[in-house]
């Protein structure tokens, strides 16, 4: 994949965007159980064919944007603005998320 | 030591130079049997290395291991061969210990020269900050035996000339962590020399062979389908690295990882100039020299998830500006190839070993970019478990539950960039 086309920018350079996970919904801290919490902040479907993931456009519109992709191929079949999706859809880099380029690590 | 058909020595090769007589195959191809003590699923260095010392350690020999490929053919082929114990807690540094002690034997109990050269691994400090990791680092190493020491930059000069510690640089170097039996191996070597000892014992390997399904009654494994038929037993291991959650979801069990591809290059051949192994965490990037004189380069995993192993051109244009940085004389320098290996991420960068929910069924897994120097260790302590039914010490805080009961083992400040 070397081009992602933003609804509000147009088609990009990948490297313009930050890839900020599977699409996944924070339960109800007030309600929820440690089970279910732990499950939101560390496990992932992690498939190999088609998903539904939060990228942003850091260096265009700064939207968070929904993307479908394939992991095998890394074809792209659809992008929209999050905020066109579900109001459900509450989206949050995990903790602990490799995110290249924002390391400063000691190694 | 096992019964190899052929021993490998200096003798044999002139024997057989002189005569002309090629070598015999290093390991067998089999019919597929209907039953197995132990199934090993993923033919890297983990799983041969679990079968090799399942037969080695504890007489179990009736194992078969499988892979979708070829052997060697996931990331235990396509990794930078990087092997060094200087990690940040206790239980990543007596783990990772363990495994280089074993690898200092390795080519002896193998009979395979595995051409491990402990030539020294060497990591930046570009910062105060990054200095002060380093201290706690070394202190945390030396507390459990292992070499490790801050260096000043004229200690670095030292030991590896072609850097620049003058400190008039974007990122000047301010130190290092110098780990003096860290180095480089033949990784292809090591996952040949397992497969040779563990077939001369008995394991079965079976290439082009993959796992479609796992069977599970009653919360207990009872065996794998293959694409060339299936297999029953008792006790089924998941080392398939990249690919694991896809395996471990036909069990039933899921797994905190995500497949990440990382990227390497390497340089044509040039004199030897470069000692050490050396680490930039700050530039993303590590580097070094291998016996034939190319530079092997290596970098953080790519920026999202993916099953894909393309190389981009966004990874060596940062690459040789990172490497710019350290060395600007290496300017004139050809990349010959860059290649890409899928890596299975866990949110602590440390591995999940051990037992899961369902009776049976092990894994071996979330080795992400620095599972190649944990193989003979974790092949050890995997075999252990199977033989004993009981957890290793060494291994213990690797399980699977530390995500539900919120105990990760931290290790990203010393395995994002220098794996
Ligand atoms: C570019 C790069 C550089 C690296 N550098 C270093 C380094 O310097 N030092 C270090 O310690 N580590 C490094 N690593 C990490 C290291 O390579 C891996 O952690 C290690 O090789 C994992 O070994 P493994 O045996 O668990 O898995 P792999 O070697 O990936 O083997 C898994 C096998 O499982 C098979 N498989 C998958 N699915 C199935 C199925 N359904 N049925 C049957 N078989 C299946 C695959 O075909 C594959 O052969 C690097 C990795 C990469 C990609
Ligand atoms: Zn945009």
């Amino acid at each position: 994949m070397i081009e992602l086309h933003c609804p509000h920018c147009g088609p990009r350079n990948v490297s313009e965007f930050r890839h900020v996970g599977e699409r996944h919904f924070r339960p109800d801290p007030g309600t929820t159980d440690p089970d279910e919490w732990r499950a939101y902040l560390y496990l992932r479907d992690n498939p190999a064919g088609w998903t539904d993931e939060t990228w942003l456009h850091r260096a265009g519109c700064r939207r968070y944007l929904v993307v479908e992709r394939h992991t095998v191929t890394n074809a792209v079949r659809a992008v929209r603005d999050a905020g066109d999706a579900s109001s459900a859809d509450v989206t949050h880099a995990r903790a602990g998320d490799v995110q290249p380029g924002t390391t400063d690590s000691s190694a | 030591m096992p019964r190899l058909r052929t021993r490998y020595s200096a003798l044999q090769l002139v024997r057989r130079g002189v005569s002309g007589t090629g070598w015999p195959r290093a390991w067998r191809s089999h019919e597929l049997t209907p039953t197995a003590d132990v199934v090993i699923i993923g033919a890297g260095v983990h799983g041969l290395a679990t079968a090799y010392y399942l037969a080695a350690n504890h007489g179990i020999t009736d194992v078969v291991v499988l892979d979708k490929g070829y052997m060697g053919g996931g990331g235990s082929g396509r990794n930078t061969a990087i092997i060094r114990s200087n990690y940040l807690t206790p239980e990543g540094v007596a783990f990772y210990d363990r495994s280089v002690k074993l690898y200092e034997g390795l080519a002896a109990e193998l009979n395979f020269n595995v051409m491990f050269s402990q030539r020294g691994h060497m990591t930046l400090a570009h910062s105060d900050s990054s200095l002060r990791t380093m201290r706690w680092r070394a202190e945390v190493n030396k507390l459990q035996g292992v070499d490790s020491e801050v260096l000043d930059p004229a200690e670095v000069k030292r030991i590896a000339p072609p850097l620049d510690v003058s400190g008039d640089r974007r990122y000047p170097i301010v130190g290092a962590l110098y780990h003096p039996p860290g180095g480089i191996i033949r990784h292809d070597a090591v996952v040949w020399g397992y497969a040779r000892a563990a077939d001369a014992l008995g394991v079965r390997i079976h290439q082009q062979t993959e796992v479609t399904g796992i069977d599970v009654a009653n919360g207990r494994v009872t065996g794998v389908t293959t694409t060339r038929g299936a297999i029953s037993a008792p006790i089924v291991v998941n080392c398939t690295a990249g690919w694991s959650t896809l395996v471990s979801d036909m069990a039933g069990v899921r797994l905190p990882v995500s497949t990440y591809p990382l990227q390497a290059a390497v340089t044509e051949p040039v004199k030897p100039f470069l000692p050490t192994v050396i680490v930039s965490g700050t530039l993303h990037v590590y580097v070094s020299q291998t016996d034939r004189g190319e530079l092997v380069f290596g970098a953080s995993v790519d920026p999202f998830t993916s099953y894909s192993t393309r190389g981009s051109l966004d990874f060596v244009e940062g690459l040789a500006g990172h490497v710019l940085q350290l060395m600007p004389q290496l300017s004139q320098l050809r990349v010959l190839r860059q290649w890409a290996g899928l890596c299975d991420m866990t949110p602590d960068f440390s591995p999940i070993m051990g037992v899961t929910p369902v009776e049976g069924f092990l894994v071996d897994v979330g080795w992400g970019t620095y599972g190649f120097k944990a193989g003979p260790v974790a092949g050890e302590t995997m075999a252990q478990l199977i033989a004993t039914g009981k957890t290793p010490e060494l291994i213990a805080g690797f399980d699977l539950a530390r995500f539900a009961d919120g105990r990760l083992v931290g290790e990203k400040g010393a395995a994002a960039v220098g794996h």
